[in-house]
């Protein structure tokens, strides 16, 4: 078997997958359902109803705010509270839309048959329509950014795309999201990445997978050969070797097609790429072909010291609360609480945050793991630069933060950073390398943001 | 002797050459530069902070010589050096004094430990800025000071430092010189350069908590509610609520602290005040106790 990976840096955590053998249950309604008004990258969205309307599962409640933005549709029935504010994953107080949740009425409009639709069967699927339907079921993506998914398919003129790839690396440790998603739901994925091919009008498919997911590989690889051996499409499941941030789009466009993106506006679709998560498929599949918009999604709620750890089937909107009582409560003692997996999680500190579009895990670490070490005097071991998955200078770019050099900073590529924290995460002087860089990175793209303004 | 002779001679032509081409080239590509400039330069305090929204004393002088030609000093003024220096450079300019209040930094939260309590632990880097990023921080406040003195960082008079009992940085009325360089450097905009006032004395609501009235009063015990008792209450319109926030205009406040008075909540905070005289309790009153 050939096994590739990314070419430069990349570190290797400890995996601590505790809930990849633990089946997907549903989790149970929640009594209160919480969606904030920004739940992905670009322009917030609009609410269309208003206190005392009564929702269906899958009525829109939120409208697109500008081209960068996906409509929201409740994901339970009943009656809208209020539209207030609420800590959402940002940790600030955020505008969101509170439903009381009444009983579990759909909109009949969604197909909830389980039967397997082929693109085969639906000549009407042009490649507009494709897009058209993903953008109107606001689905985004789904590993955690939430960019949304029918600008990546509509790529800028400049840019000509030769290739849909489907990340399912899910090299963030504790995480098994996707793992379970491609073990239940393979036949759908498949759908759903040629929908993503058809979409983007290309015929080359892979899906990048780690090898420490062997069964995963074994059914996509068996399923993939069935479906398109003798197709027009030509699917290819890569094997890839173990290595965190593998499942950052540049370094799957690297491993997988061994091309690299070049240094930022530069997007993977310059070198041909669009690389589309493993969940996105899923949802791309369910909004195409079951017409049901994105309300649902696959969340990993996980921690060593949780009793019952587990994978779920959530509607977007349970607070966190509901998840982890679900798994056997809040541990005793000091804990901390991750949206998301321990690399590029964020720390809330409420556990009434909702489950977003990109909340792909609830992770609680307790104890040691929730601490940081002492930071001590940096050694010029270099270990950082050797780690940075993207060619960069941890050690001197959280300098140039530090003491305020931002035209040096930007000389240095700040912006090329992806925030994946394996400078921090490798640094044997626990220096906060990363806590430096992003506070430089900000700071830096603002500066070039008003440069362009002012042209 | 013949040979220092000629090297000494050789050396003197050498420098007489050097001279002249030197004294040509002054001459030739001379640039004049008004010597007001040097002089206001040598007036202003020298220390480069920025506060005036010029790179330097340098570029502050420029403009001021400028100004002078164009007839008007408005808007051009030294916050460090204040009236004084100010007045100075006026003379020297032939100009009238231009106008320049005192102001000082004034540090709008009263969120110590014990009226808001912690609800979690940071861990990152120490600056209020990363804190920032990361969410609301330590306590429930999302708006208010979160204590890792960016400000003090910023301060180059030393004016400005944290106190370590409450956790709040504390401005030094005497050293500051409301060059600006902390509120600058205060990822939440909690201070304000505010007018400085008679004998120090000013009015403000120390509390910038946008969040409606019952969900800041969760976080901190002196947050603003805006409930608009003060709007109501002064005399002078100095006093405005805005996204669930009061503000105290320093423009119109006559500092009758009235409004300190009403304050349900103790958000408006009236500095430098003598103590108020102890009231003896009036006979009728204490009847009326006893009898509760």
């Amino acid at each position: 078997m050939n096994i590739r990976t990314f070419r430069i840096g990349g570190v290797h955590p400890e995996e601590n997958k505790l809930t990849h053998e633990v089946a997907t249950k549903v989790a149970a309604l929640p009594k209160q359902a919480i969606f904030p008004l920004s739940q992905h990258i670009g322009a917030p969205t609009k609410p269309v109803v208003q206190k005392g309307d009564k929702v269906k599962v899958g009525t829109m409640i939120a409208e697109a705010g500008g081209f960068v933005s996906a409509p929201i549709f409740s994901s339970v029935s009943g009656t809208v509270f209020k539209i207030d504010t609420a800590i959402d994953a940002t940790g600030y107080r955020k505008p969101v839309i509170i439903i009381n949740v009444e009983g579990d009425e759909w909109e009949e409009s969604i197909d909830r048959s389980t039967k397997l639709e082929l693109v085969k069967d639906h000549p009407e699927l042009t490649p507009e329509e494709i897009v058209s339907r993903i953008k109107n079921a606001g689905v985004v993506g789904m590993g955690g950014a939430c960019f949304p998914t029918f600008i990546k398919l509509t790529p800028p003129p400049t840019a000509k795309a030769e290739c849909v790839i489907i990340n399912a690396v899910e090299c963030e440790p504790y995480i098994t999201a996707d793992y379970r998603l491609m073990m239940e739901h393979a036949d759908e994925i498949l759908v759903g990445l040629e929908l993503l091919m058809k979409g983007a009008k290309v015929t080359r498919g892979y899906i990048g997978i780690e090898t420490n997911k062997p069964a995963a590989i074994e059914l996509l690889t068996k399923k993939a050969a069935e479906k398109f051996t003798n197709s027009d499409y030509q699917v290819e499941v890569v094997p890839l070797a173990q290595r965190y941030p593998q499942g950052g789009e540049k370094q799957l466009v690297d491993a997988v097609i061994r091309r690299q993106v070049p240094a930022p506006p530069a997007i993977p679709v310059n070198v041909g790429a669009i690389v589309q998560n493993v969940g996105t498929a899923f949802a791309v599949y369910e909004a195409v072909m079951k017409n049901k918009p994105l309300f649902e999604r696959y969340t990993t709620v996980t921690g060593k010291k949780l009793a019952n750890p587990g994978n779920f089937l959530v509607r977007m909107g349970t607070p966190m609360k509901d998840l982890i009582d679900a798994c056997g409560g809040m541990p005793e003692g000091d804990n901390k609480l991750l949206a998301g997996g321990p690399m590029m999680g964020k720390a809330l500190t409420s556990v009434e945050v909702p489950i977003c579009k990109g909340t792909n895990s609830v992770t609680i670490l307790s104890g040691d793991d929730a601490r940081r070490k002492e930071p001590q005097p940096c050694i010029r071991c270099a270990k950082c630069v050797g780690a940075c998955p993207m060619g960069l200078e941890p050690y001197l770019l959280a300098k140039l933060s530090d003491v305020k050099n931002w035209e040096r900073a930007e000389r240095e590529d700040i912006v090329s950073c992806i925030e994946c924290g394996s400078c921090q995460f490798t640094c044997p002087a626990h220096r906060p390398l990363l806590d430096n860089i992003r506070q430089g990175k900000a700071t830096v793209m603002g500066i070039i943001r008003n440069r362009n303004a002012k042209k | 002797m013949n040979f220092i002779l000629i090297a000494v001679i050789v050396l003197g032509a050498i420098g007489l050459i050097a001279a002249l081409v030197l004294y040509v080239a002054s001459k030739k590509f001379a640039v004049y530069e008004d010597p007001r400039i040097a002089q206001v330069s040598e007036l202003l305090p020298g220390a480069n902070c920025g506060g005036c929204g010029f790179p330097g004393c340098g570029g502050m002088a420029d403009a001021l010589v400028k100004g002078a030609d164009a007839g008007s000093l408005e808007g051009l003024n030294c916050p460090v050096g204040g009236a004084e220096v100010m007045g100075r450079v006026a003379d020297l300019l032939g100009m009238a004094i231009a106008n320049g209040e005192p102001k000082v930094a004034v540090v709008r939260c009263n969120g110590t430990c014990e009226h808001r309590p912690k609800i979690a632990e940071y861990a990152g880097l120490r600056t209020c800025a990363a804190m920032h990023s990361c969410g609301a921080g330590e306590t429930a406040c999302g708006f208010g000071c979160l204590g890792c003195g960016d400000c003090v960082k910023a301060c180059q008079f030393d004016a400005i430092h944290m106190n370590p009992e409450t956790g709040l940085p504390e401005v030094d009325d005497e050293k500051c010189t409301a060059c600006g360089a902390c509120v600058k450097n205060c990822p939440r905009n909690i201070i304000e350069l505010r007018k400085k006032g008679p004998k120090n004395r000013r009015v403000y609501v120390s509390c910038v908590n946008k969040d409606k009235g019952a969900v800041s009063m969760k976080a901190c015990k002196v947050s603003c509610i805006g409930c608009g008792k003060c709007e109501k209450e002064c005399p002078f319109g100095a006093i405005t609520v805005a996204n669930n926030c009061s503000y105290i205009d320093f423009e119109k406040c006559r500092l009758c602290k009235k409004c300190v008075a009403v304050c349900p909540t103790k958000a408006i905070q009236a500095v430098n005040f003598p103590a108020p005289k102890p009231v003896e309790p009036k006979p009728a009153e204490q009847g009326k106790e006893e009898k509760a």
